[in-house]
Order: C-alpha cells, then sequence, then structure tokens
C-alpha cells in the first residue's frame, strides 16, 4: 500500500494541515529545517536509524544514523557561531557530494543563517556574480575547489571567512579556517536558532531569460510541503533505501535530497562520483536501493548502454522509480519497464515552486510523456498565455499557472522584488513552461515560453553565456540558445560574430569552449558554436534570440515584422 | 607512456584542472568517474581529439566508460585514426 493511497480521496478536502500535525507544528510555532531532519527524528526514538550511507568514486565508504547527523550538524552549527556568523547571513556551501555537504546544510540552518549551496562545477564568473548578489559571509567548500573560491573571493568584499571540511596538508591563509567534521569535539547540545515559517532559509540560484541569474528565496515553512511530498510522491517508507541523483547545488538536492527524505526519516544513500552505468547499477544493487529518484538524461544515458548491462545486476530491491529535470519521454516510460520492471514517475516542479507541483503519484496510471496531475493541495492551469485566463479546452496550449499560496512558493527573488512581482499574472504563478491539459486532466509539457536553456535538467540563461562569450577578445557579439540533442534534451548553441581580423576556425571554436567552460562551468559552455556574420536583430537593436531559437528546433520563426533588415 | 597518451594527458591536466592542484594524474586515473572530467566537458575533450587527430568519434562510441581514462581514450582514438 502505497503513502498516498487514493489520489482521489486525497484531493477530497485536503489542507497542508495534515503535514503540519504528522510534524508536530502548530501555527506561530518554532519551524527550523535543521532540527526536523535530525533532533526531530531522534526525539521520536529513531536516533540509532541509518540516515546517510556515503561512498565515492575511490570506493570509500561513510554511514552516519540521525543521532550523527544531530550532533555533527550541532557541530557545524556551533563552529559557525564561533566565527561569528550571525543569524540571517549568507552561507555558501561549494562543495561535491561530501558528508560535510549535506550535515553542513543542517548546520547552517540550525543556527539561523540561510544557506546557499552552489554547484561545485561553477568556476569562477557564475560562482562571482552569486555570492555578490547574495552578499555572502562565508563560503564552506574542499581544498579542490580552494582556487576557484580564492580567486572569487578577491573580486568580492563580502566573503570574510572560507571553511575547508579537508584541510589537510594545504597552506590556509588569512580568511581561511580548518573544519575537520569528525576530529571537532562532538557537540552534543545547540540551541537551535528560534525560526518560524517565514523564517529565510534556503538561498537557490535560478537561471531567467534577462539578467544574471535570481536567488530564490525559500522559508523553513516550506517544509511542510516537501515532507508531504516526498511522502505521497516518492512514498518513502520506514525501511525504505533512497536514492535521489540531485546534486543539492540545484534544488532537487536540498528539497529532496535532504529535507524530504531525513524530515520522514528515511535512510538515503548518496554516490560522490561521475556518472558511469555499470557503477550506478553497482551502487544500487550493493546499497538494496528501493527508491530511486533520477532524471531523464541520466536514464537517456542509461538507455544508450542498453538493457543487457542491467541484468548483470541484482535490481531486485527496487520498488519506486521517479524523475524530474525535464520532461519525461514515453520511450524513457517504456524503457524502464522493461528494464527495470516498473515504470519512472514524472513529477514536476521549479525552484520556485520549491516542491512537486504536478506529478505521477504512485497508483495514478500513467501515461506515458505525460506530466501527470496536480499534486492535492496545489490547483494548477493552462492559461492562456496572454490574459493568463484559465483555458478549459483540452489539448489547448498554454503556460502553466499555480494558484499561490501554497509552503514551499518561494517568497522573493534576493535583491529583485520587481522579477518577483513579474511572476504573477491575473493571480497566477507563471511558471513559464507551455502545456496542454487532456480530458482527463493529465499535463502535458510542451515547452519553454521563453529563452531559458533546459540542459540535462539545468536551467541556464542566456544572457550570463552571452556576456562572458563578450569577454573573449575575438566577440563582437553573440547569442546564445537552446539546440535539441537526444541525450539532454537541449544543449547551449553559441552564435557568434566575430571581431575584424579574427577567423572562426575550429581551433578558436575549441578555445571559446573552453573559455566559457572556465569561466561559468561545463553547463554554460556552447556545445556548438556558429559563427555568423551578423545576428538578427530588432530595429531597436535587440537580439531576436528567438528567431535563432526557431531554426533549431525547426518551427515557425514567428512575426518578424520588427526585425531589422541586413 | 606513448606520445598520444602524453599528448591527451598533458591536454586534461591543462585543461581539467585548476593550476595548484595537487591531485596526480596519471593514464589510469578515473576521469569522468572521479568527477575530473564531467559528460558535459567530455564535449570540448572529444572535440579537442577530433581536431588534433583528424577524425570523427561517433557519439555512440563517446561514452563515459569509453573517456574515463586516457588510455581508454587513447583506445577509441586509434579506433578511429588512419593507418
Amino acid at each position: 500500500m502505497s503513502n498516498i493511497g487514493s489520489y482521489e480521496e486525497r484531493l477530497q478536502g485536503f489542507d497542508w494541515s495534515i503535514a503540519e500535525r504528522e510534524l508536530g507544528y502548530r501555527a506561530g510555532d518554532v519551524i527550523n529545517i535543521g532540527y526536523h531532519c535530525s533532533d526531530r527524528i531522534c526525539d521520536l526514538g529513531h536516533g540509532g536509524k541509518l540516515a546517510l550511507l556515503w561512498e565515492d568514486h575511490q570506493g570509500r565508504e561513510k554511514s552516519f544514523t540521525f543521532d550523527d547527523l544531530r550532533v555533527l550538524s550541532n557541530t557545524i552549527a556551533a563552529f559557525l557561531v564561533r566565527l561569528g556568523v550571525q543569524p540571517g547571513e549568507r552561507v555558501c556551501l561549494f562543495m561535491d557530494r561530501v558528508p560535510e555537504l549535506y550535515i553542513g546544510f543542517l548546520g547552517v540552518l540550525k543556527m539561523g543563517g540561510i544557506v546557499q549551496p552552489l554547484f561545485s562545477a561553477f568556476r569562477e564568473d557564475s560562482l562571482a556574480t552569486r555570492l555578490k548578489d547574495a552578499a555572502t559571509s562565508v563560503v564552506i567548500t574542499q581544498r579542490k575547489h580552494l582556487p576557484v573560491v580564492r580567486r572569487t573571493r578577491e573580486q568580492l568584499s563580502s566573503v570574510r571567512q572560507i571553511v575547508v571540511v579537508d584541510s589537510e596538508g594545504a597552506q590556509l591563509k588569512a580568511g581561511e579556517v580548518a573544519l575537520d567534521l569528525e576530529g571537532e569535539p562532538r557537540v552534543e547540545a545547540f540551541e537551535v536558532f528560534p525560526s518560524t515559517a517565514e523564517t529565510p532559509s534556503v538561498l537557490h540560484y535560478t537561471s531567467g531569460t534577462t539578467g544574471q541569474p535570481k536567488g530564490a528565496q525559500h522559508v523553513h515553512y516550506s517544509l511542510i510541503a516537501q515532507y508531504l511530498t516526498t511522502k505521497w510522491v516518492l512514498d518513502l517508507q520506514s525501511d525504505d533505501i533512497y536514492w535521489c541523483n540531485a546534486d543539492p547545488g540545484w534544488v532537487t538536492g536540498t528539497s529532496y535530497g535532504i529535507i524530504g527524505p531525513w524530515a520522514n526519516g528515511a535512510t538515503q544513500a548518496v554516490l560522490d562520483a561521475g556518472f558511469s552505468a555499470p557503477r550506478w547499477y553497482a551502487f544500487l544493487q550493493k546499497y538494496r536501493v528501493t527508491v530511486w529518484y533520477s532524471a531523464p538524461t541520466a536514464i537517456r544515458l542509461l538507455m544508450r548502454e542498453g538493457t543487457e548491462l542491467v541484468r548483470n545486476y541484482d535490481l531486485s530491491a527496487l520498488r519506486h522509480l521517479a524523475s524530474v529535470g525535464e520532461p519525461l519521454n514515453a520511450e524513457a516510460v517504456l524503457w524502464s519497464k522493461e528494464a527495470f520492471g516498473r515504470p519512472f514517475h514524472d513529477t514536476y516542479w521549479q525552484t520556485e515552486t520549491g516542491c512537486i507541483v504536478v506529478t505521477n503519484v504512485p497508483g495514478l496510471p500513467i501515461k506515458p510523456g505525460s506530466m501527470g496531475k496536480p499534486f492535492p493541495g496545489i490547483t494548477a492551469a493552462v492559461v492562456d498565455l496572454k490574459t493568463s485566463e484559465p483555458l478549459d479546452t483540452p489539448g489547448s496550449v498554454g503556460l502553466i499557472g499555480i494558484k499561490p499560496p501554497w509552503p514551499s512558493l518561494i517568497r522573493g527573488y534576493w535583491n529583485n522584488p520587481t522579477g518577483y512581482a513579474n511572476k504573477f499574472k491575473n493571480g497566477w504563478y507563471l511558471t513559464g513552461d507551455r502545456a496542454s491539459k487532456d480530458g482527463d486532466g493529465y499535463f502535458w509539457f510542451v515547452g519553454r515560453d521563453d529563452d531559458v536553456i533546459n540542459t540535462g535538467g539545468h536551467l541556464v540563461g542566456p544572457f550570463e553565456i552571452e556576456s562572458a562569450l563578450l569577454e573573449h577578445p575575438a566577440v563582437a557579439e553573440s547569442a546564445a540558445v537552446a539546440t535539441p540533442d537526444p541525450t539532454n534534451m537541449e544543449v547551449v548553441k553559441a552564435f557568434v560574430a566575430l571581431k575584424a581580423g579574427h577567423d572562426g576556425n575550429e581551433d578558436l571554436e575549441l578555445e571559446i569552449m573552453n573559455f566559457i567552460r572556465k569561466r561559468l562551468s561545463p553547463l554554460a559552455m556552447p556545445q556548438k558554436i556558429e559563427f555568423v556574420a551578423s545576428l538578427p536583430k530588432t530595429r531597436s537593436g535587440k537580439i531576436m534570440r528567438r528567431v535563432l531559437r526557431a531554426q533549431e528546433f525547426g518551427e515557425p520563426v514567428g512575426d518578424i515584422s520588427t526585425m531589422m533588415d541586413d | 607512456m606513448d606520445e598520444m597518451e602524453q599528448t591527451v594527458l598533458a591536454y586534461v591536466a591543462k585543461e581539467y584542472l585548476e593550476e595548484d592542484d595537487d591531485r596526480e594524474l596519471t593514464v589510469d586515473t578515473p576521469l569522468i568517474s572521479g568527477g575530473i572530467v564531467d559528460s558535459f566537458s567530455m564535449v570540448s575533450l572529444k572535440r579537442f581529439l577530433e581536431k588534433k587527430y583528424q577524425i570523427q568519434i561517433p557519439d555512440a562510441d563517446a561514452s563515459a566508460e569509453a573517456f574515463d581514462t586516457v588510455t581508454s581514450i587513447c583506445t577509441v582514438v586509434r579506433r578511429f585514426r588512419p593507418n
């Protein structure tokens, strides 16, 4: 029996107070995600239960109980307090998937800080943009990332301290301090910061069409939705071993890679290693993973390796599969049935929504290729692209709109109230994703309604790439757009007009690719570059990315009456 | 270590490791599964190999396993390199 039971019955009279009651929360109470993911589970008598089974690419293993989580997150919280970090200050976690990342996340929240996880593949320009916007005080990192963090810090005035979790043998400089988590005196008791529902908790940066990435500001009350969606959609039960592939540098890795599973008292396994199909299957087998939350790009990479490889492993413990990040194509659903004997359940949500909003819950018949139906308590509609009025005719394409409020909706964009206000129209939160709804109420993804590039489930903003491209000495102007990709759904393609005297050859193409990779991140690196004499522009001089994007996807270019003649 | 392995190893060290990264890199160091080169960065590494050795590596042959070490990368390159 799944946790949700009957979807239809859950819709009747649904109220988020179900989660509040289960978590022992009443309006006005203190609510702290760090506490709920560690101390509370211990208070319920499960301190000895395994919380984290960790392994890295070298096969090193560690395990932590919920009592370990409690004490070690206390230890990090106390360490930050000793450093002088005040509640409300931003503390960045810039690490690979090491235990300090997961436990540090709880520690920052316990001392009242705002935790700012950033993907450790970011290079200095991407890191600097995000740390500068958040005026981050402290960066917790690993020795391997120290050179990037140091170079970034030279551009910033806000970062007071760099904390290095594996500093053994490293020469630390002024403003750098070592934290050996397992060597530190264990802090058994720590007075958790008395955060309440609207106290800021997590700051995740997400990309939009215009401007630099925006800091999506979550609050501690998000726990209510993250707890319940984990319980009902991912169906975590007391004896499950759960694996979430997402990196905590992105919202899935925190909402469903830390908060949701641990607030439910679930054991999770973490593999700190790059992608390898045999390695992943061996990991699933070794830890007897029962619930697996993955992503379409990863599933497509596994598909490339074929079903024969799967047969070499005992994956019989798997009982529930889910996917997030991009639309899950019907072929992937059908393949997973063949390979694993069960389908992946697509889930849809965004950094801004904080929790799964449209999904295939256990028990709901899956229509392969569909996003599923709204989670109970979420009012979702397909709304008209111009008027934001709900479209009731099945098959009509519009924007996915969600009716606020719900517990985990972000409360703002950091330093950007206008950008936040622009996300709402006619009483709907507008996702920027286009979809249709069929006669049975299932949603079907169509595409983005803007220029954001969804590559491998990660959103990349064109502006950030174009800004960095302009720093290359050969580039006069550029446009970054999505182009279709069989594995990553979309990848970045850059159209580049060169300055006089530069030749658009394959040497320069590779040089520009590496330039962006090292400045921003591998995700932002254009995988294709096309050198052009000029870019399509409006008469006012604005580059028309949509024309280039439409060409890439073989779609009609739409109205080009404002396009400047060459 | 032959010349090709030296070239590829030097390129990986230059492009994918920080200047002051003191991790030891050998022809058998796991690059993809070890987190030195991710699946997105593989594209630029593949482009380098194609340019340097004037070959085309089909996407199906540029798997994470095939690109996981300098040794395995050179095996792929040799397969597509004209004699």
